[in-house]
Formats: structure tokens, C-alpha cells, sequence
């Protein structure tokens, strides 16, 4: 198969110099992602996901290894905003209405009035928030101002997106329909996307390939591929296929539980 | 009305009657010594009656007070030099200028100390160094030192006003701009912002709600500062100028007119500054 990487990990390692000596967020970690990639990084706290993504966004500096970005180095890719970032907390300015929160990138890289306005209305109607623009964030639950933060994120159409837990402090229902939002999402602009989390139904609902992570030192312990169909109805999660690859992301997070 | 304003009218009674009380005993030995030179017995209703209406009392019933405020305000021409709103507009027109100032090189400040590592370590010492000098004994040296180099009137007493005011909007802004958390900066980060986007679409923005109780803080420091600056200045015109006055010549009401007039134009500057706070945050869409 001939596919464009976007993400290339080799042997990459960042450890960070505490007072308390040293801690290994990442160990060789080696790691490819293809244009187009639904990836989910699952495991257990302090594994090292959130570094991985900061990694990539050129937010943190790898002490060993190499990982390149579109085959540029992270800074670079930031230079050229080829990603869009999605923090846990939504993280909106609580001075600016939701569409000037959306905004806000667009007239940081310079976007005519026009265009800003254009995809602002765009972004906003791609994650159902359409007629929102002109409240405040907090006029808008914490489900819809996290969609607000995936909109400001997809606003100036980056190929990549790295989200760290966008989902974690919603409850299940709201969870549920926001991940069916994503994927569809994902179907229509055909994005790579980067997902941290630590449910394994989220990860196996959602992803083409699940990266399964183990803590001290952060190493990946196993890459599933997966064999669901693109198209994904809810009920999915109820398909044998779907139980098989939730068993083995388990089994995954325990064996790497099993070596601590 | 009542649960809203009844507490406070209680109290406010409550310090009238202490006052009033007050007057009665601290006045008393004037009114016994006036009264046995003249050979009389003094009742206690004539005893009352005479601490209330000394021409000058060791402390003056609050309906001297008012009735000195009222004569001296509504009962003069603004340009006359009786008038204690000519006064205050003297001492007003300097605080203003020295709060407009000392906002002005506070936020300057707090911005170097923001951005420059090397005015982090340095100036704040410094900052807080100049706050433990006495303004009373440093107030003569600027006046000094500005009337050397030519500089004479307003300015002097309004760089006083600064030096006061400066402080707060200092403390207040490096605060205020250092609100944004490791997030919101990293988000920044993300987009390749520059520092100067950052600092106005970010940190400035953070800081209002910091900025605005540093400025009320800073108004009324800004006001002590123009008051002191009249004194040693031997100054005929504004607030301070009637406090000297009047302790020169024991005139005790024209002392307490004076500082309740302080009082009241510390309160007004606050209201103010309280007032444009509340619309600037609703205007952020901050206030709820
Ligand atoms: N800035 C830092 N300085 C020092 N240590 C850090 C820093 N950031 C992360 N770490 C450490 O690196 C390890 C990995 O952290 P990381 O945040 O990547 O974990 P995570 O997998 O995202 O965990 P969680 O699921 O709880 O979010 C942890 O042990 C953490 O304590
Ligand atoms: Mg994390």
C-alpha cells in the first residue's frame, strides 16, 4: 500500500529531569501513522499519552530518538499550523463569544474578514453548534463548549488533529453522541486524527488503529489494526468483531500492567 | 428597604451618637474653664449645649461639620478661595494627573516584568523598596528636586500622587498578566502567536480583573498623595492647604471639613472606578 506518513516515531524517548530524579514519560517509542488515521492512545495514567501528543506538537522537546511531522521536524509543522490542538479543559476565552473564540486562530494567522466569518459559520455547523456563535462560554454546557474548543481547533483546516482527552469529563450519553459527531466528522473532512483516552470502548469505537501504552517507562505495547468497517453505527459495540478488539486492548493494558 | 439599608443606617446612628457623646466629654474642661472665669455655675443641659457649639473644640459636633461643609461649599462661589470645592478641585486636578501617571508606568512596569527576564529579577525589590520609604519624607525632596530643574505647580504634587499609585497597578498587573495558565499559553504555542498577539489577546485581556481593584487602591492612594504633597509645600490652595491652615490656627472644624471632603471624594473616585469596572466586564461578557 502506498500512504503518505504523517506521524513517524523512531526510537523516541524524553525523559524529564525532576528533583526527584529522573522520569521516563516516553521509551523508544516507535510508531507510524498514515494520512488519514484514526489513532487512539489508550493506557493508564501517566503512561506518557498526553507527552506523546505534546511531542508531536512541538509543545515538548524529545531528549532521544527522532519523530518527524507531514516528514517535517514538529517545530516546523507548528511553524506551518499543520496541526490543530484540542486540550482536556475546552480551555475558551471567557471574553469572547463562541465565535470569536473560533475566530481567534483565524485572525492569529491572518484570515480575511470575510474567509474568518466563512469558516467560523462553517466549523460551527460542523460540530452542531450553529447558532451558538454569539453567546459567551458560559451560556453553553460543558459538552457543547468542549465541541466549541474541536471547532476553534478544525477552523483553519489543519490535516492534523491531536486531541487529548476532549471527551474525559463528560458523562456517557453526551460522550457517546460526541463521538458519533466525531466520526462523522472524520468521514467528511478525511483528517488524521490523534485521540488520548482511557476508555477502551471510546478507543475501539472510534479508531483504524489503537496504540496500547504502558507506564514507567512510557513504551507502546502493542498496535492494533483495526478490522471494523468505516461506517459505524452505534450498535457496533455489540458485534463480536468489536468484542474481540476491546479483549485484546485489555489484554494489552495488562500485560503491561504486569511488568510494573 | 429595610433589610437592605437597615444595618447600615443602624450603625451610622450608632457612630453619630458616640460622636456626639464623644464631643460632650472631650469639649467639657473648655466649656468648665469659660465658665469659672465668667463665675457660673454650669447645669449639665448648658454644659451639653456648649460643647456643641465651641468656636473651636477639640472635636467638633457633626452639625458643625455639617454646617462648615454647607457654608463653605453651596454658600460660595466655586472661584472663591473660601469655597472648599475650589479646593477640592485643586487637590482633584492633581490626583487625577498622578493617577493617570502612576496607572500608566505601573502597567509599563508590570509589562517589562512580564516579559524581560532581566527586569523580573530587578525591579520588583526595587518597587517594593520604594513604598517603605515615608512619603512625608520624600515628599519635600521631589518638590525639591522638580522646582530645581524648573518643574513647579502641578506636576511635582501629581509625581507624588504616582509614587503612591503606581504600586498597586503594579502588583495588581503582574498578577493579572501572569492569570493566563501553562494551557492557554501552550494553546498560543500552537498556533505560532507571537508575543505581541499573546500579550492582547491573552494576558491583557486576563488582567482586567485584576486591573480594576488595583485602580481603586491606586485612586486613593493617589489622593493621600496629592493631600500630602500641599503640605510641605506651604502650598495656600487645595485640601491640604485647609488641613495646614486650620491646625495652624486651631480652626478643629475647618480640619474636619476638610478630611470628610477627602473622605467623600476618596469614596466618589472609587464609585467611579467601581462603576466603569462593572461595565467593562459585562462588556467582556464577564460579569453575570
Ligand atoms: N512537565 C513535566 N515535568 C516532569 N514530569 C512530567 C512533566 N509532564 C509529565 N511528566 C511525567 O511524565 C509522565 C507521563 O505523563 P503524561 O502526562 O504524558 O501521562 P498521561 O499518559 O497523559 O497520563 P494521564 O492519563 O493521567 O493524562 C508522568 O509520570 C508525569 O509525572
Ligand atoms: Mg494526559
Amino acid at each position: 500500500m502506498n500512504q503518505e506518513v504523517v506521524i513517524e516515531a523512531k526510537k523516541l524517548s524524553l525523559t524529564f529531569e525532576t528533583n526527584d530524579g529522573p522520569v521516563h514519560a516516553l521509551k523508544d517509542v516507535d510508531l507510524t501513522i498514515n494520512k488519514g488515521d484514526f489513532v487512539s492512545f489508550i493506557g493508564p495514567s501517566g503512561c506518557g499519552k498526553t507527552t506523546f501528543l505534546r511531542v508531536m506538537a512541538d509543545l515538548e522537546q524529545p531528549t532521544g530518538g527522532e519523530i518527524s511531522v507531514n516528514g517535517m521536524t514538529p517545530e516546523e509543522a507548528r511553524l506551518k499550523r499543520a496541526y490543530g490542538y484540542v486540550f482536556q479543559a475546552a480551555g475558551l476565552y471567557p471574553w469572547r463569544t463562541i465565535g470569536g473564540n473560533i475566530r481567534l486562530p483565524l485572525e492569529i494567522m491572518g484570515y480575511s474578514k470575510a474567509e474568518q466569518a466563512m469558516r467560523v459559520d462553517e466549523v460551527l455547523e460542523l460540530v452542531h453548534l450553529d447558532g451558538f456563535a454569539k453567546k459567551f462560554p458560559w451560556q453553553l454546557s460543558g459538552g457543547m463548549q468542549q465541541r466549541a474548543s474541536i471547532a476553534r481547533a478544525l477552523s483553519f483546516d489543519a490535516d492534523l488533529m491531536l486531541m487529548d482527552e476532549p471527551f474525559g469529563a463528560l458523562d456517557e450519553i453526551v460522550r457517546d453522541h460526541l463521538n458519533e459527531q466525531l466520526l462523522e466528522l472524520w468521514a467528511a473532512t478525511n483528517k488524521t486524527i490523534c485521540f488520548v483516552t482511557h476508555s477502551i470502548p471510546e478507543a475501539v469505537y472510534l479508531s483504524s488503529k489503537i496504540v496500547v501504552m504502558s507506564p514507567r517507562p512510557g513504551r507502546v505495547t502493542d498496535v492494533i489494526e483495526s478490522t471494523l468497517p468505516r461506517e459505524r453505527p452505534l450498535d457496533i459495540r455489540e458485534s463480536q468483531e468489536f468484542l474481540d478488539i476491546a479483549h485484546r486492548v485489555r489484554e494489552g493494558l495488562r500485560a503491561g500492567h504486569g511488568d510494573d | 428597604m429595610w433589610q437592605k439599608f437597615g444595618p447600615v443606617l443602624t450603625v451610622v446612628l450608632a457612630i453619630f451618637a458616640l460622636w456626639y457623646v464623644m464631643a460632650v466629654v472631650m469639649n467639657a474642661n473648655w466649656a468648665y474653664d469659660k465658665a469659672k472665669r465668667a463665675d457660673v455655675e454650669l447645669g449639665f443641659s448648658e454644659l451639653v449645649v456648649d460643647t456643641w457649639s465651641q468656636k473651636k473644640p477639640r472635636l467638633p459636633a457633626p452639625h458643625q461639620i455639617a454646617e462648615e461643609l454647607w457654608n463653605t461649599t453651596a454658600m460660595k462661589s466655586i472661584t472663591s478661595k473660601r469655597s472648599l470645592v475650589f479646593h477640592s478641585w485643586i487637590t482633584l486636578s492633581s490626583t487625577l494627573l498622578g493617577f493617570a501617571m502612576g496607572t500608566v508606568l505601573g502597567i509599563l512596569l508590570a509589562v517589562g516584568i512580564v516579559h524581560n527576564k532581566a527586569m523580573n529579577l530587578s525591579v520588583m525589590p526595587w518597587v517594593i523598596a520604594s513604598q517603605t520609604i515615608p512619603i512625608l519624607a520624600i515628599a519635600p525632596m521631589i518638590i525639591v528636586v522638580l522646582n530645581a530643574v524648573g518643574i513647579s505647580g502641578l506636576v511635582p504634587k501629581a509625581v507624588i500622587s504616582m509614587y503612591l499609585s503606581f504600586f498597586p497597578v503594579v502588583v495588581g498587573m503582574v498578577k493579572g498578566l501572569r492569570a493566563p495558565d501553562a494551557m492557554q499559553m501552550d494553546q498560543m504555542r500552537t498556533w505560532n502567536a507571537s508575543k505581541w498577539t499573546t500579550f492582547w489577546a491573552l494576558r491583557w485581556p486576563s488582567s482586567v480583573p485584576y486591573l480594576f481593584p488595583s485602580l481603586k487602591i491606586g485612586v486613593a492612594a493617589a489622593l493621600v498623595g496629592a493631600i500630602v504633597a500641599e503640605l510641605p509645600t506651604g502650598a495656600v490652595r487645595g485640601l491640604g492647604a485647609r488641613l495646614l491652615a486650620g491646625s495652624y490656627y486651631g480652626q478643629t472644624i475647618q480640619i474636619w471639613s476638610a478630611l470628610l471632603m477627602a473622605a467623600a471624594l476618596a469614596a466618589a473616585l472609587v464609585m467611579v472606578i467601581g462603576q466603569i469596572e462593572k461595565y467593562a466586564l459585562r462588556k467582556m461578557g464577564m460579569a453575570r
